[in-house]
Order: C-alpha cells, then structure tokens, then sequence
C-alpha cells in the first residue's frame, strides 16, 4: 500500500511533534520537580549553618565552601595552560603533525569519563605523590578534566577575532607577543570567560571524580592539604545512604541554582560577544 | 632585548601546549600500570569472560558488568535516539529561529544539571513506578536505561542540530522544487547530508551513557548477575569501580583499576569512530 505523501507528510510531523514535545516536558519535569520539593528547605539558616549528625539535620556550609573552592583552584591551574594552549595552536604554528597530535590529545581528554579521572587522581596524586585526600588532589584532577573544554573554548574564541586587527597591530611594529597580549586577548576574552564558566559548572556538578581525591570531610578545611566534601558529593551521600531525603531535596535545588546561574550568566557573555562580533 | 622576550613566550607556549597531551599519557599510563599486570597475571579469558566476581576469594570475573554495561547502553539508545533525533529534526526543520534562540540554550543548560541529580530522580520517581506496574525491584536496567536516555538527550540533540543546520539551503530548495513534500525533502535530502554529524552525536551520546557513573550506581541496584529481563538488577563496569574502590586494597584494588582498563579501551574506541565520522563530514562539504 502506498500512502499519498500528504499524508506521510501530516504523520511525520505530528509525530515529530508530540516527541519532540514529550522530551522538553521531561526536561521541564525534572527541574520543576527538583525545585517544587527542594525551595523550601533553602533558608540563610540552611546555606549557612554546619551539618549536623552526619547531615541528617543542620546546614550546608561545609560544602558550600568546598564547592567554590575546588573548582576555582582547578580553574587557576586549567586557564594559564588552556590559554596557553590555545594560543600556541592559533598563532604560532601552522597546522602540522605536532597541532594534529595536540588536538588529539585534548580530543581523548574530552571523552574520558569522569570515573577514570577519579581513579587516575587516587592513583597519581593521592597515593603516588602522597597528597592524600585533600583539596589540591582534588582541583587538580578537577583541572585535568576541564583542560579540553577550555582549549576548545579559547581557540574558538582567539580565531573569531579578525584577522585584520592582526595585521594593523603588526603595521605599527608590533611584534607577535604584544600583539597577541594586547590585540588578540583582549578581544577574545570573552568568548574565553565563556569557557571558563562553562567549566565551573561542569567541576561544580562532578561526582566521582571528586570523591576519590578531595575525600568527604564534613569539616572546615584548614589548609589545602585537608580533605573537603563538595555539595554534589554531599548530595550524593544523603541520597545514597538515605540519611535525609529532605536535607538532599534542598542541596539539589541549591546545587541546580548555581549551576544554572553560572550557565546563565555565560549564555550572556557569549551573546554579548556576538553581538559585538556582528555589529 | 625583545627579540628574547619573544623566543622566551615561543618556547614557553610550545611547553604548554604540550599540557594536554602529557595529561592524557599520565592518566593512560597510570591506569594500565595500576590495571595491565592483573590482567596478565589472573588471564584475560579468566578475567573478561568468567562470571565469577568475588574479590575475598579472589575470584575476579567482570563478564556480568560488561554484559550490564552493554545492556544499560543498549537500553540508553533505545530511550534517547528516536526522542533525540526527533526533537533536534523538528527543532532544526520546524522551529522559527527566534525560538530556537530560546530553546537552544535552554537543552544546553539541561546538560549541565548533575548527573547525581538525575540518579535521584531516577530512584525516587521513577524506580517506584516500574516496581509498582512492571514488578521486579525496580532499581533495574530499565530505570537506569530510561535516566541514561535522557541524560544523553542534549548531547545528540545539540550536535544532530548543529548538523542538520549546516546543511546547505539550497539542498532543500532543490526538492522542493522537484515537488517533494518538507517531510519528504527531510528524510530523503537533509537527513542524508547531515548523516555523519548525526553519527558522530550518536557516538558521542553512546560514551557518554557508558562513561556515567553516579547516575547508574544510583538507579541500576547493582546486582553482580546476568540479567534475565530489562526488570532485573544489574551493575556496569563503571558502578563495579565506585562501589568499591572506597575499601578496595591490594589485589581488589588492581582488579578495580584492570576494569577502568577495559572501560578505556572501549571508550577510545567510541571516540576514535566519532572522530573519524565528524573528519567525514568536513570532507564531504
């Protein structure tokens, strides 16, 4: 039986439609109902106040700390050499076999799950460089996992600044460091910020890496050698071994808020940044 | 002066940029250091193929988890393609590009939530509902198929749209010029030309769900067995070495990091095909 194409055409969509619709509502879902069950547990009380008996009561302080401080230190050691790296692929060489082998590796680097990062970092700077679980093993295998994301970023961003600045800068003798210090940079920034951002998010949400190397200690740390729990691992644990749903309801909704933001706010930056490019 | 200020930046960025790789050869390194020397001593047959896994004994046989990771993955395609493709057709083909600014962003911001946030909703929503309509545990391959499918959406999603966007217009004014209908010019001529890119997303999406950890640990009940139905419990090869690197020592330890070995392998091997499809793509613009 052959059905007229119209007709083909009418099925087609409406199917398209009613999936295409059903994914965005189980997206819709999913935030809503993270929310719906975890606001109201989110009081200043809450964000600021030490867990209690394992977290089966009290805050969420500890954690809050060991979020904004695991993923800025991996963030300070992933920029310079993200940068870096960037830089050295977009300005000083050409495509060759060396750019090829580096795109390589940061390809490879990209799709290594999250679980290998966390035996890696137990392995390499847990045991072998005897730095136990603490907050430097922590961010820097934290850095190693962002490192692509930030290459990838960087170059985007150092390659859509147009050629001629370049060349105006060179005009008036410049040489290629200044140029690319006070021309390239500055207008790729950015498109680059936008990286960075994008990788905070993505350390923020990190489970299983983290918890093989930074440790889940509920205390405060003291120096960067101390373990320290990260609200997504915190989140984790609740969760897991059933301590408090409700105490894990309101770390999500805090975690989930803060990724968003920090998403959000990148989203703008980039768009910023077209606009400016387009303009 | 300058002249060595600049050769000093040079050689500086070359070191640098060399970063990325000496990471990867450390974390490769490590692993099949850790891993390798288990994997001979207790034999690649005994260790892939038995079924025996039961580290106070020594008895280390990782057959179930592979099977459990094939199946979860299986599974994770199963849920996310057809939803995926289909959202990222509609939205590419269908969808007026002011709104696409507003839903674009909104997918991509989506794949940022947690994968631990997923896992929870996973054994809070939905382990319940199999349990209470389909029996079985309902931590199960299906649960852990169904959060996985939909932890993937966005990934395929964005990269089947950036694909089948850049497919050139004048491709489709052809058919429709020959008369054909838009569903017709889109799964005859879009489609066709967008194919390597979707490939690539779909690879992408495959080493995604097989690399996901917490997620599973939290939704797949982690039995170590080999499934009978989607109802049962399983545990993946990622799930084996979470679970118990927190107390794994010696011998156990090896075995944990033998199994990130495996878990490698196959993940270059996903991302070597991505590669190598999206290298396709460019060459047939």
């Amino acid at each position: 039986m052959i059905v007229h194409p119209r007709y083909t055409q009418v099925i087609a969509i409406s199917l398209l439609v009613l999936l295409t619709v059903f994914t965005l509502a189980i997206l819709v879902f999913i935030i809503v109902f993270v929310f719906g069950k975890g606001l109201p547990y989110i009081t200043l009380d809450f964000l600021f106040s030490n867990p209690q008996d394992m977290g089966r009561s009290g805050g969420i302080f500890p954690t809050l700390i060991g979020t904004i401080i695991l993923p800025l230190i991996a963030i300070l050691i992933a920029t310079p050499l993200g940068v870096g790296t960037a830089i050295y692929l977009t300005e000083y060489t050409r495509e060759n076999r060396v750019t090829r082998i580096i795109r390589f590796g940061a390809d490879c680097l990209a799709g290594i799950p999250s679980i290998i990062f966390g035996l890696f970092g137990f392995i390499f700077f847990v045991t072998t460089l005897e730095m136990g679980w603490s907050i430097l093993s922590g961010s820097l295998t934290l850095a190693f996992m962002i490192l692509p994301t930030i290459i990838r970023t960087s170059e985007e961003a150092i390659k859509s600044v147009p050629y001629s600045y370049r060349e105006v800068s060179f005009s008036l003798g410049a040489t290629l460091w200044q140029t690319v210090r006070k021309v390239v940079l500055p207008n790729a920034l950015p498109g680059i910020v936008t990286g960075i951002m994008l990788s905070i998010g993505r350390s923020i949400g990190e489970t299983a890496a983290v918890i093989f190397t930074a440790g889940s200690s509920l205390r405060l740390p003291s120096s960067l050698l101390d373990s320290i729990r990260t609200m997504s691992v915190h989140f984790y644990i609740l969760a897991r071994e059933g301590i408090s749903s409700q105490n894990a309801y309101g770390t999500a909704a805090v975690l989930i808020i803060s990724i968003l933001l920090i998403n959000l706010s990148s989203y703008w930056l980039m768009n910023r940044f077209i606009a400016k490019r387009t303009k | 002066m300058k002249i060595l200020e600049e050769k000093g930046i040079y050689r500086l960025l070359m070191v640098i940029a060399l970063s990325a790789i000496a990471m990867l050869f450390l974390i490769v390194l490590f692993i099949l250091k850790e891993g390798l020397p288990f994997i001979f001593k207790v034999g690649i047959n005994d260790f892939l193929l038995s079924s025996n896994w039961h580290p106070l004994t020594n008895n280390y046989g990782i057959f179930p988890m592979i099977v459990g990771s094939l199946w979860v993955t299986l599974g994770a395609m199963v849920v996310g393609l057809p939803l995926g493709l289909a959202g990222a057709i509609f939205l590419s083909e269908f969808v007026p590009r002011w709104a696409m600014r507003i839903i674009k962003p909104t997918i991509e911001l989506l794949a940022g939530i947690p994968s631990v946030v997923y896992g929870f909703i996973g054994v809070m929503v939905l382990a319940p509902l199999i349990r209470d309509y389909l029996g079985g545990p309902g931590l199960s391959i299906l649960a852990a198929s169904i959060i996985l499918g939909i932890m993937i959406l966005p990934t395929i999603m964005s990269i089947s749209i950036d694909s089948i966007k850049a497919v050139p217009n004048s491709y489709r004014e052809g058919a429709f010029a020959l008369g054909a209908t838009h569903w017709q010019t889109i799964h005859m001529v879009v489609l066709p030309a967008a194919r390597s890119g979707i490939i690539a997303g779909i690879i992408l999406g495959l080493g995604r769900a097989i690399g996901e950890t917490m997620a599973v640990i939290m939704v797949v009940g982690n039995a170590v067995k080999l499934p009978n139905s989607p109802l049962d419990s399983v545990r993946t090869l990622t799930a084996n070495i979470a679970l118990e690197m927190g107390y794994a020592t010696g011998m156990h330890r090896q075995a944990l990091f033998a199994t990130g070995v495996v878990l490698l392998v196959i993940i270059m091997i996903l991302n070597y095909s991505a590669t190598m499809a999206i290298r396709k793509m460019g060459k047939n613009k």
